[in-house]
């Protein structure tokens, strides 16, 4: 069991304003924040949710898209400042938790129906 | 100002920090913390300040009841002593020590006992490499030769060798404090420090 003080700790540290919910399987759009020099911007990375790990300041979400033909998988933490906001674009009704199969499959074996 | 209180190891997380880095910290439950006594060069030869941690009123025998009358404290979990060096004599017994004492970015050490590993072997207590593990290897975590026959005919002291590993008292010297939450009296430092979690641990202001 974790110690009471720990908990709190950690709550703390979470961001406050929430993200969006979203399950593995969906397709969501994450806004990273990127310094440019002085100039900082934010840069959109759009794709399926095909893990979600940790829990707690250190929870992490794998998001993979296939960007002209070579997929393209990253992870982002969520709590971290670096990730600005993200979008829900649309959901997807699977049956496990990690979608690791998905690498395995292309173009239209790799969709996802919709969740209800 | 106290030279450094005495606390409880409550685990390990991590913060971001201002540039978004991930910082690694420990928690520790520093205080609230009781002087039970002040040494001092005329009475005691040096000058020091004797802490207790007010955890829960443990009960005291009669000598530490005596002890800690002088402070009027009811019981204390856990009693180390801290060396002042010159002056810092406003510290009375009875006075109380929490952890908003450290700031944020100030440096401490922590000294805590390490948990035990029971019996070692050399590749886990003295970092040897072992040898092959296939390839017709016979020898893998074995010690090796401890030293030349007839002469010197012994082994000589200090021979590294297997034997009891870990509970031992140690330091991490210079560890970042990085947030102080008064409220609760627990103190976040930057990195890990010895013991479980648990375990007691004196924090004290970086000798250097």
């Amino acid at each position: 069991m974790q110690n009471a003080l720990l908990s709190k700790f950690i709550s703390k540290q979470k961001r406050q304003d929430a993200h969006p919910e979203f399950r593995p399987g969906d397709t969501i759009r994450v806004h990273v924040r990127i310094r440019e020099g002085e100039k900082e911007r934010l840069q959109a990375f759009e794709g399926t949710v095909i893990a979600r790990k940790n829990t707690g300041v250190g929870e992490t979400i794998t998001v993979r898209k296939v960007s002209f033909g070579q997929g393209v998988e990253r992870i982002f933490p969520l709590h971290a400042p670096v990730v600005d906001h993200i979008d829900l674009v649309r959901t997807g009704r699977v049956r496990r938790a990690k979608l690791y199969y998905l690498r395995n499959l292309r173009g239209k074996a790799a969709r996802l129906r919709e969740r209800t | 100002m106290s030279p450094g209180i005495l606390g409880k190891k409550i685990g390990m997380t991590q913060v971001f920090n201002a540039d978004g880095q991930v910082v690694p910290v420990t928690l520790v439950k520093a205080g609230p913390c009781i002087v039970t006594q002040r040494k001092t060069p005329s009475t005691d030869g040096y000058d020091a300040v004797q802490l207790g941690l007010i955890e829960y009123a443990k009960k005291a025998n009669k000598p530490a009841a005596g002890h800690l009358k002088k402070s009027s404290a009811d019981g204390v979990k856990f009693m180390r002593e801290f060396a002042l060096e010159g002056g810092n004599g406003d510290l009375k017994p009875g006075d109380r020590i929490l952890a908003d004492e450290f700031k944020p970015r100030e440096l401490v050490d922590v000294v805590g006992v390490s948990k035990g590993r029971g019996f070692a072997g050399l590749v886990k207590r003295h970092h040897f490499r072992g040898g092959p593990a296939s390839h017709g290897s016979m020898f893998h975590r074995a010690a090796g030769s401890i030293g030349a026959s007839s002469f010197p005919s012994r082994v000589f002291p200090g021979m590294k060798m297997a034997g009891r590993m870990g509970t031992a008292q140690v330091t991490v010297r210079n560890l970042e404090v990085v947030s102080v939450d008064a409220e609760d009296n627990v103190i976040a430092v930057k990195g890990a420090i010895p013991g479980p979690n648990g375990g007691y641990v004196m924090v004290r202001r970086a000798k250097r």
